[in-house]
């Protein structure tokens, strides 16, 4: 299983920007290299990153090949309302990770 | 030019020759964490950016995990490594009365597994033993470097000196010639570290994964054409207890980023 480290503010004001930040680890294997007997390792990348705050989609990353491995998001939403910030990764060979954070919005 | 006006130019000169291979003034030492970029500092500040921590997360999960024919886990000998592990990492390498050598922390690692979990020992480099020696480390951070003060460490300690200190490999170069006599320069791109073990094991982004305090070693070994010892060799134990030994005092940052 794929660990993840997820960075939410418990709490922000209503209208504050707040940073989120999380991490995943992931081999993001190529495809482009060669194993010790000359074979292609076949290329594993998490190729979507998705994150939803109360069921909407706030933030959305595409991933190539030239990204290294563990990705790492930061980016930035306007806390609205108190719920849940909901987080999935999904990889080449179809597996899909799932990571969450509460945040209390005064 | 009178007699005594050559005198003094000449020690002048002398006076100018920087002093070769002389150990760096406690002062003057600095962790590679000084010569990153701000974006690699951050990196490795920040909990949730460090990549190393999602290995520290993996070795608290095998820390707890029951292993072995003895069906015992880590925590059920050593309770919360939290408390327990605290400066443990800080004072490795340690002396083994019953081998009669000193053993580092991975050797520990696997001396535990083997002799108390009955279970087979862990690769070097694996990730499991990445894991559990990361979180074992990373119970020292902030803790300054206090090797143990074992006499019977000591010939080892210096033997760790002399490799320090010695010219091979087709480069004919020492470790002391980069890191105590041209550290702060430029090799290629890169600024030479000191080479102080802050950090181990610890997250380098051209490795893209964590790493141990001998596969670093075995880099610089290689870089210098010599003839690399294998995993678990004498040699790196005791160039690691001579390292510890030079950066005495500096805090560990376990798990490190490096670029």
């Amino acid at each position: 299983m794929a660990r993840t480290l997820i960075n939410v503010p418990p709490k922000a004001k209503r209208g504050e920007v707040i940073e989120i930040k999380t991490l995943i680890s992931h081999v993001m294997e190529t495809g482009y290299r060669r194993n010790e007997v000359g074979a292609m390792v076949p290329r594993d990348i998490i190729n979507t990153f998705v994150c939803t705050y109360n069921g909407e989609e706030v933030f959305r990353a595409g991933l190539y090949p030239a990204i290294a491995a563990n990705p790492f998001f930061s980016f930035f939403a306007v806390a609205t309302e108190s719920g849940k910030f909901e987080f999935k990764w999904t990889d080449d060979e179809g597996n899909v990770e799932t990571a969450s954070a509460e945040i209390t919005v005064e | 030019m009178s007699p005594a006006k050559i005198l003094g130019t000449l020690l002048l000169l002398f006076a100018a020759i920087p002093c070769f291979s002389a150990e760096i003034a406690p002062a003057e030492r600095r962790s590679g964490y000084a010569d990153m970029s701000r974006e690699t500092r951050a990196m490795e500040d920040d909990d949730s950016a460090n990549p190393g921590m999602l290995s520290v997360l993996d070795g608290e999960a095998l820390w707890n995990q029951k292993a072995g024919a003895a069906n015992r886990s880590c925590a059920d000998c050593h309770g919360d490594a939290t408390q327990t592990m605290k400066g443990v990492a800080a004072r490795y390498p340690a002396f083994d009365a019953a081998r009669g050598r000193p053993v580092d922390l991975e050797g520990q690692i696997n001396i535990c597994r083997s002799e108390r979990q009955k279970a087979a020992p862990l690769r070097f480099e694996s990730p499991e033993l990445l894991a559990l020696s990361a979180y074992v480390a990373r119970q020292s951070r902030g803790t300054p470097i206090s090797p143990a003060t074992d006499a019977r460490l000591a010939p080892f300690t210096a033997a760790g000196g002399d490799f320090f200190t010695l010219r091979q490999g087709q480069l004919n170069l020492s470790c002391a010639q980069c890191h105590d006599d041209n550290w702060g320069k430029r090799l290629a791109g890169n600024i030479v570290p000191q080479g102080h073990p802050t950090g181990y094991p610890l997250y380098r982004l051209e490795w893209q994964s964590l790493g141990s305090l001998q596969r670093r070693l075995r880099t610089c070994i290689s870089g210098m054409r010599a003839e690399v010892p294998e995993y678990g060799s004498p040699e790196y134990v005791n160039l690691e207890l001579f390292l510890m030994q030079r950066a005495r005092g500096m805090a560990m940052e376990s798990p490190a980023v490096r670029p």
